[in-house]
């Protein structure tokens, strides 16, 4: 089941295939379900669903992955404006992750 | 008179004394500590230190071989009413920022060597709904310092990173307590720690375990495996409802500024400010601020899967235009059509504003995508509110 998405084509997730060793991790830690198994490669099938958390190019063994990553929160956007910095939060996100 | 001899574990072997008493029965353990009315000969050490607390939830503790001599806390599986308690407080954002567990290792149930190591943060309303979970299992819970912040938001600092479970890992000397190398980290971590890190800085493989505390008992029966169900972030209406509350804590001072805003410019006109101008006008400026408040945080986050568009902004606005056309039905016979034409206006710009800003409890929406909207959408609600301005003002001076 896909859940709620978000703006369309603004994802800046880079995926190249041929580096991919079809470890599978991607598709581990991907928290909206982005990667697929594709003929022993991962392939970013979902990648309007990416939220840019960045999970999975810290955890690609291969270095396939590529995105910048950050939160998508307009507060935190605009503090990184006004101070010129990385955007930052403090907010609430949920709480019940183990 | 005879001498109080100290042993050295510090208790006088006669002297009549209220001690805690022994290993205590499982069960929530609250009360612990007065539990037992007077001492059996060879007292157990208390393991009170001066100036601390022992959490209300630690049911007992647990020595093991392993553990040489260290004493790990037994935490119960069952939450108490300070437990309670303290999650509707931060729900409602008091004591948000202090609502944290000391980093280190707890236990669950009876874990010995061959129990597999749960990997939290150190954010008690976190900590709180992983335990409350692993009733009737043993495990060892390692939490990690996250600065009091749940795993996910964590992890995007980087607090909940490779370094620091590295870093506690030795701290708590899990390699001895643990033969197996095998750590379990709730996925959410995932942005922050790099598996392999991990392993090549402490020697321990990394599991990714499901996103939420409430399927780690399915997921340690399913040999470790987490199915699609529990890899994806869900964001349902009770999701989206109980993050509301901390978006009106943190809009408080927006709202006191428009408040402010609204009653000052209610009063201004051609003859100075007047009071009963500002009661009126300005009041009813302040209600539509209000109605858009309500729009934006509690329509607009209830109804966001069934509003069309994929803008956060565009849904707070549709919203908002509804709250509005109810508003101009209610009051079209009682207010001049600038006024209300204004108020509109204002209703509109604040649902979309505070739609906006609900991008940040929102468990789906990227960074670029915030960026771009906001781009697009800063300066048409700053056009819309020069417009309300307009309509709003323009008329008094103007004389109409
Ligand atoms: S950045 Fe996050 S959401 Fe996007 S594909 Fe990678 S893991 Fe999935
Ligand atoms: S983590 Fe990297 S190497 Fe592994 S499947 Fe995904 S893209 Fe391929």
């Amino acid at each position: 089941m896909r859940g709620l998405l978000y703006l369309p084509g603004v994802a800046t997730l880079r995926l190249d295939r041929d580096l991919c060793s079809g470890c599978g991790a991607c598709l581990t830690v991907c928290p909206h379900a982005v990667f697929e198994m594709e003929s022993g490669k991962a392939l970013d099938s979902a990648r309007d669903a990416c939220m840019e958390c960045g999970a999975c190019a810290l955890n690609c063994p291969a270095g396939a992955i590529s995105v910048s990553p950050g939160v998508g929160c307009a507060r935190a956007i605009i503090h990184g404006w006004l101070t010129g910095g990385e955007p930052s939060c403090d907010c609430g996100g949920p709480s019940d992750c183990c | 008179m005879k001498p109080l001899i100290l042993t050295p574990k510090g208790v006088a072997p006669d002297a009549p004394c209220r001690c805690s008493s022994g290993p205590p029965d499982a069960g929530d353990g609250c009360g612990v500590l007065d539990a037992a009315p007077a001492c059996a000969k060879q007292a157990p050490l208390s393991r009170e230190i001066p100036g601390y607390q022992i959490l209300s939830c630690v049911t007992g503790w647990i020595e093991t071989a392993q553990s040489a001599g260290r004493a790990i806390p037994r935490v119960a599986t069952r939450l108490g009413p300070l437990d309670r308690l303290g999650a509707l407080g931060v729900r409602l954002g008091i004591g948000r920022g202090s609502y944290r567990v000391a980093p280190g290792l707890y236990a669950v149930g009876e874990p010995d060597s061959e129990s597999c190591v749960l990997v939290t943060a150190n954010y008690k309303l976190t900590f709180d709904s992983l335990r409350s979970e692993l009733a009737g299992l043993d495990a060892w819970i390692l939490v990690l310092d996250t600065k009091g912040v749940n795993v996910w938001c964590a992890a995007g600092k980087k607090t909940f990173c490779a370094d620091e479970l590295a870093r506690r890992v030795d701290a708590v000397e899990l390699k001895k307590l643990t033969p197996k190398r095998e750590l379990i980290l709730p996925q959410l971590a995932a942005p922050g720690v790099s598996a392999l890190e991990v392993t090549r800085k402490t020697g321990f493989r990394v599991v990714f375990g499901p996103v939420l505390a409430k399927d780690i008992g399915r997921f340690l029966e399913n040999g470790k495996k987490a199915d699609a169900s529990m890899r994806s972030v869900p964001f349902g209406l009770l999701d989206r409802l109980l993050v509301t509350p901390v978006e009106l804590v943190a809009a408080w001072k927006t709202s006191a500024y428009a408040a402010a805003a609204c009653l000052a410019l209610g009063g201004i006109g051609p003859d100075v400010f007047s009071f009963s101008r500002m009661a009126s006008q300005g009041g009813h400026a302040l209600l539509a601020y209000a109605a858009g408040f309500c729009a934006g945080n509690f329509l607009t986050p209830a109804l966001l899967p069934v509003l069309p568009s994929r803008s956060f902004t565009l849904k707070g606005a549709i919203c908002g235009a509804a709250a509005a056309l109810a508003w101009i039905m209610y009051y079209s016979a009682s207010q001049a059509w600038s006024d209300l034409g204004a108020q509109a206006l204002i209703i509109v710009a604040s649902s979309s504003w505070f739609a906006l800003n609900f991008t940040g409890s929102s468990t789906f929406t990227s960074p670029s995508g915030v960026e771009k909207e906001m781009r697009r959408a800063i300066p048409a609600l700053a056009a819309a509110l020069a417009a309300a301005l307009a309509f709003w003002l323009l008329p008094r001076f103007l004389g109409y």
